[in-house]
């Protein structure tokens, strides 16, 4: 019975802490989704409307910026550029790297280990304004403002951490199974057709999620490779509005919610995977 | 007869390198036209004049190094990337780390929170930079302020701390490193949340049963076994932050003034502004060299504080 006080109290103690815990993380969670918000709610607005009507929710929700970012502000160009370069980025750099990784971990030839430790290298190595030479080469190669050219710069990005991932991957598929499809038959393409690729299924899941928002979120060599509105991806096309027209906020506001919607509903679908994969990435690492 | 046959054996391991090597060989191709050029052509441009256009290229020797050991500017620049660094070392990375010991135990809408703190994270630096320079904005029409930051302080009354945030040169790097550090933490915060989460229970109940409170376990069994994963998530800082300059462009631009400038925004004026490709290659060598010396001294540090 006696007992009974000191229990509220250690209980009241515990909700007190477990308070305190939850009004710091949602304090964080406001100031993450708030800014969100705002550009959401900024984007129905006019012009007229949006310096100085300050409310939560505009009186008069304007869906239109969205439809006159599309049309007129390009944004249909731009999204349907950076929906091409994301997909072609990926598949090249999943097809590229595991055949890649594929035979380092698996095939012998002379001067295997020598390419191997290229790619590696490559990653330690930082290489701050690689671009200005990048840029550069492409004119001189004819491939500047041109689509396969900015595809192949963001397929070399992407390639030695895939080519490093795949490998760890497929260096633990069992010889007895790779023995078997040989026996049967297999050649050294159907075996990382139909062993290789299957089993590194995981690792690849993780390539094309970070592969496809680092494509879709990339500025830089968009900026300096692709001069023609037409070629422009998202990120490029937004900075291109803002930069260029006297800026009209509720429109620059709809183009960027153009911009991320479509990485932010990808993200709440595949989150799961994101954080395992990032989770298991940095503790390898 | 043993000769030939010899002869067909080599013939066949010669066909199977050569199957073999055609795996590698667009990896090769692609990462040699793209990389390792590349890598040549910054150095070797490094030692040239040249305006990206004309067909001779000056050769120059060290000269663009010389002028760049006394080039005020680029070690300002130096500086604001440091600064922001040290920002996001501090406060980006205690708050992840608050942030992950707050989810590391049985506690509601956990799933909720990390997808939150990973959201800022997804975004594109572009996106970022344009909705806080939004929120930011100094602007005026009629007495009410734009931006929506100034317009909250008028109307708590707070009007001392109105400010033109991001063209006073005083805050403007600031309000860069805090927005860098809110795109950023969540980076950390997984990684540490993933680290916390493999220390092993055990652990923890032993220095209970020594007597431990929660302070000195954390300091005793907590900090030590997260060393290795805070060293990944220093290194991994330190060399994002360093190298980190779209945001810039999106929340200033690349304005005439200096006082927002990083290294690599110095190397995207001299290569598009001024047109100067060799000092812009000779900058990114002085910069990556430098980049490579703290991760190497990084990494000594960190050997050393695992023998210790």
């Amino acid at each position: 019975m006696s007992g009974s006080p000191f229990f509220n109290k250690y209980r009241l103690w515990r909700w007190f802490k477990s308070g305190v815990v939850h009004v710091f993380l949602m304090t964080v969670t406001l100031t993450c989704l708030f800014p969100l918000f705002w550009m959401v709610r900024s984007s129905l607005m006019t012009q007229e409307t949006v310096f100085v009507d300050k409310a939560i929710f505009p009186a008069v929700w304007h869906f239109q910026n969205y439809w006159v970012a599309w049309t007129e502000g390009h944004f249909g160009i731009y999204f349907l550029n950076s929906l091409v370069y994301t997909v072609f980025v990926v598949i090249g750099i999943v097809l590229i790297s595991s055949l890649a990784a594929f035979a380092f971990s698996r095939l012998h030839f002379p001067g295997k280990n020598f390419f191997f430790y290229m790619f590696v290298a490559a990653m330690m190595i930082p290489l701050p304004g690689s671009f200005v030479p990048l840029v550069v080469l492409m004119n001189k190669y004819h491939l500047g403002n041109t689509r396969i050219g900015y595809i192949l710069c963001m397929i070399n990005v992407g390639l030695p951490l895939s080519i490093l991932l795949l490998k760890t991957f497929f260096d633990k598929i069992p010889s007895d199974l790779e023995d078997a499809a040989r026996i049967d038959g297999c050649s050294k393409l159907g075996i990382w057709r139909h062993i290789a690729l299957p089993f590194a299924r995981p690792a690849i899941a993780v390539i094309v999620i970070f592969s496809s928002l680092s494509v879709w979120n990339e500025y830089i060599l968009a900026m300096l490779l692709l001069n023609d509105q037409s070629l422009m991806p998202l990120q490029r096309g937004v900075m291109y509005f803002a930069g260029s027209h006297s800026v009209d906020y509720p429109l620059l506001m709809a183009s960027l919610t153009i911009a991320a919607t479509p990485i932010v509903l990808i993200y709440l679908v595949i989150q799961k995977h994101i954080i395992r994969g990032l989770s298991s990435g940095a503790i390898v690492g | 007869m043993s000769s030939a046959q010899s002869k067909t054996l080599s013939g066949h391991l010669l066909k199977d390198y050569l199957s073999s090597f055609s795996f590698i060989l667009p990896a090769v191709a692609i990462f040699v036209g793209f990389y390792i050029i590349p890598f040549y052509e910054i150095f070797n441009l490094s030692l040239h004049d040249w305006n990206g256009i004309s067909a001779g290229k000056t050769f120059v020797g060290l000269e663009n190094f010389q002028e760049l050991m006394g080039d005020v500017i680029w070690w300002r620049s130096m500086w604001n990337a440091t600064y922001i660094t040290l920002i996001a070392l501090t406060f980006q990375n205690i708050l992840a780390f608050a942030l992950a010991l707050a989810c590391n135990r049985a506690i509601h809408f956990k799933g909720f929170y990390r997808l939150v703190f990973f959201l800022p994270p997804v975004l594109s630096e572009i996106v970022v930079g344009i909705i806080w320079r939004w929120i930011l904005n100094s602007g005026v029409q009629g007495n009410e302020n734009i931006g929506l930051l100034n317009y909250l302080l008028n109307a708590v009354g707070l009007h001392d701390l109105i400010h033109n945030w991001l063209s006073d040169p005083n805050t403007a790097l600031t309000c860069i490193a805090v927005v860098h550090s809110w795109k950023g933490f969540g980076w950390g915060f997984i990684i540490l949340l993933a680290g916390l989460q493999t220390i092993d229970r055990r652990l923890y109940e032993a220095a209970q049963v020594d007597g431990a409170n929660s302070w000195s376990t954390f300091w005793n069994v907590t900090i030590p076994m997260m060393l290795p994963v805070i060293m990944v998530v220093v290194v991994l800082t330190i060399l994002g932050s360093m190298q980190s300059f779209v945001l810039i462009l999106s929340m200033v631009g690349q304005g005439l003034v200096y006082h927002t400038e990083v290294p690599v925004t110095r190397i995207l004026s001299a290569m598009t502004v001024t047109q100067r490709y060799g000092y812009a290659c000779a900058q990114g060598v002085m910069f990556g060299l430098i980049l490579v010396m703290v991760s190497f001294i990084i990494k000594k540090l960190s050997d050393r504080m695992k023998q210790a």
